[in-house]
């Protein structure tokens, strides 16, 4: 009797196994809302959702990253199932990654391997895909073309070539009486972009990523003390002094303005800096960021989002499905020409539709080539601290408080607190 | 004042007792007892569940090494987070130079802030303890920057301290006494000048009333005296009011006191995170919340309660502090 029941069950819970990829299955996905996000992703998961007979709603998250963040934090912590598929940024992987399924068991190899491999590497902790890559970003130069073609002068390939041609011009500039000029500007306020900014001045020099890929602390190394003080030295001189509290749409805006010849932002200042009311519209070009030195290398901060299934989902392997979906080369194709959301598949940047309708994105391509990641995955819980004491030692040097050597020693002590509590 | 009326409680209870077999009496004594510890309960519960259960907590996580993404997860670690000798490196809270930092912060802050606010309060309480016209109004407009919510204040002084569009900066300006616009929350030198600033405009009036309070409950007879002798005021001030004063004044300096050093809000709001004006409660929460540790954060806060406690027992024991106002 026993054995019958038991048998029926298992025969039960195999018919029930193989019918289940029929039944129709809820899932909840949050995706992000800023500008026309929400749109985009109502669209293409009511198109999954046609395709494969599920139903599909859309959370309301928090529109602030940061409040996002521990909302997302704070709901999976309690194992909350409630959301399926989530929109995480690149610097929450590591943190989050614990509560997110690994992405290798539902979509295949070749999937994966379109995109370019430093964003697939910052999705991969421990081994495991926690992320799949929807859209990028990188950190870029814009330039005004117009002060270059004036002087004469080529674009810059290495940092102090950049920072010469700044001052130049910003002399120049002053002398025909546009007394508001400045050379270069870019995020230098205690945040998290000027733990891009800075990252990027090391990597240029090969001074390292931080933490290194095993997670040991290299930050006080004489590359990175050069390339920091070299930083510092700009403060003032052919950045302005409030360069030290600004963030991205500070500098756009002074850069926007045309009281500026270099600056370091995100894509997304590119449409706005040529919309029809911008004085410096048609007059900018963008590169990737400068070489450090002529043995350095260009190294571009990668950003962007990525889509994760939580591990608490009653249906991972659906919320899977729609990952792969929303992620594969059409939905991206889709999203890159109706909202110049950059693509993460390395073959969109040569479609010939996609360049037609954001010519921009050909520019981007070589700087997401040489993009450098945070080092998000090795550090895991504790990027947060990490970073947190970073763009604060970072910004003591800027604003003259401790040399940049002082201040990079301590911050290696520093780390070391954070890594022997986080044990990595 | 309260074990005054206790006492004066007891002594009724005696005389009533005095009528009455011991038995009655004990029985008497005993539902007393009862019905004292029946009113007691609903507040005795409330303060165990809203201050007792998280200061447990708090201090039970200080000893694990909980992470706010996975609570439930936590292992014990003993004292890991507060000291630990590990290769000949010193980790933990009481090894980390930011939470020295943070201290450091905590204990300036304190006692410039307090010291300012006990002379100004000082001041202003003998200004209002003077017979003029329109007294009880100026009383009342003296403590509107106390009535104020401490965010609202700091955010409206965030504002006037604004680099760019600050009132402040401006006045200063047309003045003529400063030629470039300070950058008085972002300045390393002048965020922590602007913190002690405002907890000061904010906190004096606390000050003023308390001393008032003790100065309006003085006898008149010592200064009639004082007058008759030709005493000059200021050392009437000196050998009459101060001491007099001087209870009250104690205690008003002590409340301040453990308000400082636990001070939170006004610097996170003015200066958020910022290493310079870092307070001990400031380094707790980035250490709980923006970096997830809560058992190291945890310790942090154990430690500030730690700290708070040792200095009024040291303050009590040194200013011979006495509650009870006889």
């Amino acid at each position: 009797m026993m054995m019958h029941a038991t048998l029926s069950a298992l025969f039960l819970g195999a018919l029930l196994a193989v019918s289940l990829p029929a039944a129709a299955v809820d899932l909840t996905i949050s995706c992000g809302t800023v500008g026309r996000e929400r749109e985009f992703c109502e669209q293409a998961t009511s198109a999954w959702a046609k395709e494969t007979g599920h139903h599909v709603t859309l959370a309301t998250p928090p529109q602030r990253t940061n409040e996002r963040f521990f909302q997302y934090l704070f709901d999976l912590g309690q194992g909350d199932s409630r959301i399926d598929v989530y929109q995480i940024d690149i610097i929450w992987t590591g943190l989050l990654a614990k509560h997110l399924v690994d992405l290798k068991q539902y979509i295949s190899q070749t999937d994966i391997e379109q995109n370019f491999p430093a964003i697939v590497a910052n999705n991969t902790v421990d081994g495991r895909l926690v992320g799949m890559p929807w859209f990028t970003d990188v950190g870029l130069m814009y330039y005004r073309k117009d002060l270059l073609e004036k002087y004469g002068l080529s674009v810059p390939q290495d940092w102090s070539e950049l920072i010469d041609i700044a001052l130049y011009i910003q002399t120049q500039e002053r002398k025909a009486g546009q007394s508001e000029m400045w050379g270069y500007v870019f995020q230098g306020a205690a945040y998290e972009g000027l733990s891009c900014n800075a990252l990027e001045w090391i990597a240029a020099y090969d001074g390292g990523t931080v933490v290194d890929k095993e997670g040991a602390i290299t930050i006080d190394n004489p590359q990175a003390n050069m390339a920091i003080a070299r930083a510092a030295s700009w403060v003032n001189t052919v950045a302005p002094p409030q360069v030290t509290s600004f963030n991205e749409e500070d500098a756009r805006q002074m850069f926007q303005s045309g009281n500026a010849v270099f600056m370091r932002n995100w894509p997304y200042a590119w449409a706005m800096l040529n919309a029809k009311d911008s004085p410096v519209a048609a007059k900018v070009g963008a590169l990737p960021l400068p070489r450090g030195g002529v043995k350095g290398i260009s190294a571009s901060v990668l950003g962007g989002w990525q889509l994760a299934v939580s591990k608490y989902s009653k249906n991972p392997e659906v919320a899977a499905d729609l990952v792969r979906y929303l992620t594969s080369e059409a939905v991206q194709k889709q999203r890159a020409i109706g909202g110049a959301y950059p693509p993460t598949i390395m073959r969109l940047y040569e479609d010939p539709e996609i360049l037609a309708a954001v010519p921009f994105l050909a520019t981007m391509r070589p700087a997401m080539e040489s993009a450098v990641a945070r080092p998000v995955p090795q550090t895991g819980t504790d990027y947060m601290a990490v970073t947190t004491y970073f763009w604060d030692a970072v910004h003591n040097v800027l604003q003259g408080q401790g040399t940049a050597a002082s201040n990079l020693k301590a911050l290696e002590d520093q780390l070391r607190h954070v890594k022997f509590r986080g044990g990595w | 004042m309260a074990t005054a009326e206790a006492e004066i409680a007891d002594d009724r209870l005696a005389g009533v007792a005095g009528n009455l077999t011991k038995a009655q009496q004990s029985q008497l004594t005993r539902s007393r007892v009862r019905a004292a510890w029946l009113f007691l309960a609903p507040m005795l519960i409330l303060l165990a569940l809203v201050a007792g259960w998280p200061l447990f907590r708090t201090i039970w996580f200080s000893f694990t090494d909980a992470n706010l993404s996975d609570l439930g997860s936590a292992k014990f670690i003993g004292f890991e987070n507060y000291l630990t000798r590990i290769d000949g490196e010193w980790y933990g809270v009481l090894a980390d130079a930011e939470w020295w930092n943070a201290v450091w912060n905590t204990m300036k802050f304190s006692i410039i802030s307090v010291s300012i606010e006990t002379a100004l309060g000082l001041i202003v309480a003998l200004v209002l303890n003077a017979t003029f016209k329109g007294r009880s109004l100026v009383r009342a407009a003296v403590l509107i920057p106390w009535a104020i919510p401490t965010i609202v204040s700091a955010k409206m002084w965030g504002w006037m301290m604004h680099d760019q569009f600050g009132i402040l900066n401006h006045m200063l300006l047309g003045l003529g006494l400063i030629s470039a616009p300070l950058a008085w929350t972002a300045s390393p030198d002048l965020a922590m000048v602007a913190v002690i600033m405002v907890d000061v405009w904010k906190t004096t009036p606390f000050m003023a009333l308390l001393i008032l309070a003790a100065l309006q409950m003085l006898p008149t007879d010592c200064y009639e005296a004082a007058r008759v002798d030709g005493i000059h005021p200021v050392k009437v001030f000196f050998k009459v009011t101060l001491p007099l004063i001087k209870p009250a004044l104690m205690v008003a300096v002590i409340f301040r006191l453990l308000d400082a050093l636990r001070i939170f809000d006004l610097i996170y709001v003015l200066t958020s995170n910022s290493r310079d004006t870092m307070s001990m409660s400031v380094y707790a929460r980035q250490q709980l919340v923006d970096f997830q540790a809560v058992g190291y954060g945890s310790a942090a806060s154990t430690l500030l309660f730690l700290t708070v406690a040792l200095c009024t027992v040291l303050y009590i024991t040194f200013g011979r502090v006495r509650f009870e106002g006889r």
